[in-house]
């Protein structure tokens, strides 16, 4: 017979769709059946990416139980393989997936829930940084006005979001727990809007629940506006900011690893 | 005092939210200073999932050929989800309707 | 045909630089503490390229922190050297990266591809053995060698099915690499087991067709049993149990021949205690002392 020039796209093409037959020209030893020893290697993509995807986000699969989520995972290896070898990559585009997913907007926060999961991968591999020390802090006390003027570099493992439910509230009640499957999420109210977020000050991942204007803020800073400019457009937008809270969040997480005065003054 | 922070917040308040801030705690301290204790502190369920290794080797979820989100889901969230509260349902919780798919464009 | 030829292979360190000829393990992060506080510690340790190709973060401090205590082998799970296009070159920089960062003592990949149009499909795929298969093999192999300023090793890969038009046996197809590639070979005993067993071949004889003396380093591993409804045995290469008899057997042919050789105990999956791995590493030793008091007695 005359050999496929290019047997690996016939042999990917059936790996991905499971109505395929097997692609032409495999020898099987022992006359067994191609179907069988083709399903090994079904087997190891669908069933190894489900696996990771599952062990990535232990929280989203309490929510939904293992046999929803893993078929819903199914669903996402087959129709979006990975397009890279680094299986971390694949476990932060999964929210997306979810959120776009129809099936699973019977429960509307799961979405959200997977992106707290995903942003402490992210955070967990995300290049190291030395926070800001309070020293650092102390020495602009006795200067406002350089206060005021100072930028500040975010840690690289940082971020946030904005979630229309109570995402922060229900991963939260799958911590701690010795079995996931006994979290009880009776008492929270799941449609109330949380901010969270996500960092990394040195080896343990951070998750908390941001105060109010704190995205904004976030925002602001990350964009490289000053903090008395990050603080007036948190404020413009709420009048309930706490610029105190805000400091705190960023002092005691170590958010900022830089922090650049003007030399004037 | 100079007009660059036309601020809702005044840089006099700005500083006092600062120092209340620190005086809070400390920043997280150094690596250096925390030292041996870090050691234990490495969590492993984010860690990486490559691996060379074969999986089931004759499980269904590789073969099966259902596309069930095109004609058939038939799964409805069974987790902790069903323990919040629901308006709708009629146990009072959890969101257990069934997903209706949309009819196939092709069929 | 011209098959690519690199010139320069016999300039590159050898793979086995800093691989002690003892036995190592495959590192689970879970397994971190009890490594530090073992006094005798595996002769060296082996990591998956992938899982550490983040900026930073606790693998990387993890790693550093081996790195320091044992030689480590860093192996590649996702280069896809027999991919038909061209090795991709972002996944390239990151292993160049990582190998810059930890100059481990030695690198390796497989005999296998992974990924096809853009596509990963997380796991090691069969190739047909013919002569378009094996120059871009070497081509990849030479350029990897080039980019990172090493001698690779390569895996020989656990097979399920064969491909109708392969025109060489899975050994004479890597004993034409190691010529042409200069590259050296990592010999997993268990994949040599379950490969033929699932395509009915003999091990004792494929073993007899390699280049025994290009191999680096061993790999061991345990097997899974899966029979279907006619009865007929599958092996799966699960990485999830201890090394079965068959294998440790194969595991002494080889040693006999080749004299003691760097061999590390693979889990991947139902991953056990630290100690349960360490047994398994304390085996192989075992059999690695014994063919050096062979040799000794001999001499």
């Amino acid at each position: 017979m005359i050999a496929s020039a290019s047997p690996h796209r016939e042999f990917a093409a059936a790996l991905q769709v499971p109505t395929l037959s097997v692609p032409p020209g495999l020898r099987v030893g022992g006359g067994y059946a191609a179907e069988r020893r083709f399903a090994v290697h079904r087997n190891n993509f669908v069933v190894g990416l489900i696996d990771a995807l599952a062990e990535s986000f232990p929280v989203a699969e309490a929510l939904v139980g293992p046999e929803f989520f893993r078929a819903m995972a199914r669903e996402r290896v087959l129709s979006d393989p990975p397009r890279s070898p680094v299986l971390t990559d694949y476990a932060l585009d999964f929210p997306d997936f979810i959120a776009g997913f129809a099936p699973a907007a019977v429960v509307p926060y799961l979405a959200d829930v997977a992106r707290i999961e995903a942003l402490r991968i992210r955070a967990y591999h995300a290049a190291d940084a030395t926070p800001v020390r309070d020293a650092a802090y102390r020495k602009l006390l006795a200067d406002p006005l350089r206060l005021g003027g100072a930028t500040l570099r975010l840690h690289p493992a940082c971020a946030w979001f904005r979630s229309r439910h109570a995402a922060y509230s229900i991963w939260h009640a799958h911590q701690g727990v010795s079995d996931m499957s006994e979290a009880r999420l009776a008492l929270i109210d799941v449609d109330r809007p949380e901010d969270v977020l996500v960092t990394r000050p040195e080896l343990d991942v951070v998750t908390i629940p941001l105060p109010v204007g704190a995205t904004l803020w976030l925002d602001a800073l990350q964009d490289r506006h000053t903090l008395g400019e990050a603080f007036q457009q948190a404020h413009a937008a709420d009048s309930q900011v706490d610029d105190g809270a805000l400091f705190t969040l960023l002092v005691q997480n170590g958010l900022a690893i830089a922090l650049e005065t003007t030399t004037e003054n | 005092m100079s007009t660059r922070f036309q601020s809702a917040v005044p840089a006099l308040a700005l500083a006092a939210a600062l120092g209340s801030a620190l005086a809070m705690g400390a920043a997280p301290a150094s690596a250096a200073e925390k030292g041996a204790a870090q050691e234990k502190c490495f969590g492993i369920a984010l860690a990486g999932k490559n691996d060379c290794a074969a999986g089931p080797g004759t499980t269904c979820a590789g073969t099966s050929k259902v596309d069930h989100q095109a004609n058939s889901w038939k799964f409805v969230p069974a987790g902790t989800c069903t323990t919040t509260p629901s308006k709708t349902s009629p146990s009072g919780f959890g969101q257990l309707a069934e997903f209706k798919a949309k009819p196939s464009k092709a069929g | 045909m011209n098959l690519p030829c690199n010139p320069h292979s016999a300039e590159y360190p050898p793979a086995d630089a800093g691989l002690p000829l003892r036995a190592g393990i495959g590192f689970k992060p879970q397994h971190f503490d009890a490594l530090l506080a073992d006094e005798a510690p595996p002769a060296f340790v082996e990591v998956h390229a992938e899982n550490y190709m983040g900026a930073g973060g606790p693998p990387h401090a993890q790693l550093s922190m081996l790195r320091e205590r044992l030689p480590v082998s860093v192996h590649g799970v996702g280069l896809s050297i027999g991919g038909e296009a061209p090795l991709d070159p972002a996944h390239l920089a990151r292993l160049q990266a990582l190998i810059d960062r930890y100059q481990p003592a030695a690198f390796s990949e497989h005999l296998a591809w992974s990924t096809h149009d853009g596509r990963f499909f997380n796991d090691l795929l069969p190739l047909r053995y013919d002569a378009a298969s094996l120059a871009r093999v070497c081509a990849h192999i030479d350029q990897v060698q080039e980019r990172l300023g090493r001698q690779m090793l390569l895996e020989n890969p656990s097979t399920y099915l064969e491909f109708e038009g392969s025109s060489y046996s899975e050994p004479d197809f890597l004993s034409a690499i190691v010529r042409h590639s200069g590259c050296a070979l990592l010999l997993d005993v268990n994949n040599v087991y379950v490969s033929c067993h699932n395509n009915r071949h003999d091990p004792v004889e494929y073993l007899a067709a390699l280049p025994l003396r290009a191999v680096r380093e061993i790999h061991l591993a345990g097997h899974a049993q899966e029979c279907d409804a006619t009865g007929e045995r599958l092996l799966i290469d699960d990485h999830g149990s201890p090394v079965g008899a068959a294998v440790w057997a194969l595991y002494r042919h080889v040693i006999a021949q080749t004299g003691p050789v760097p061999t590390l105990i693979e889990w991947d999956t139902h991953i056990p205690a630290y100690a349960t791995l360490r047994e398994q590493a304390q085996r192989a030793q075992a059999l690695l002392d014994e063919v050096c008091a062979t040799a000794k007695e001999a001499a």
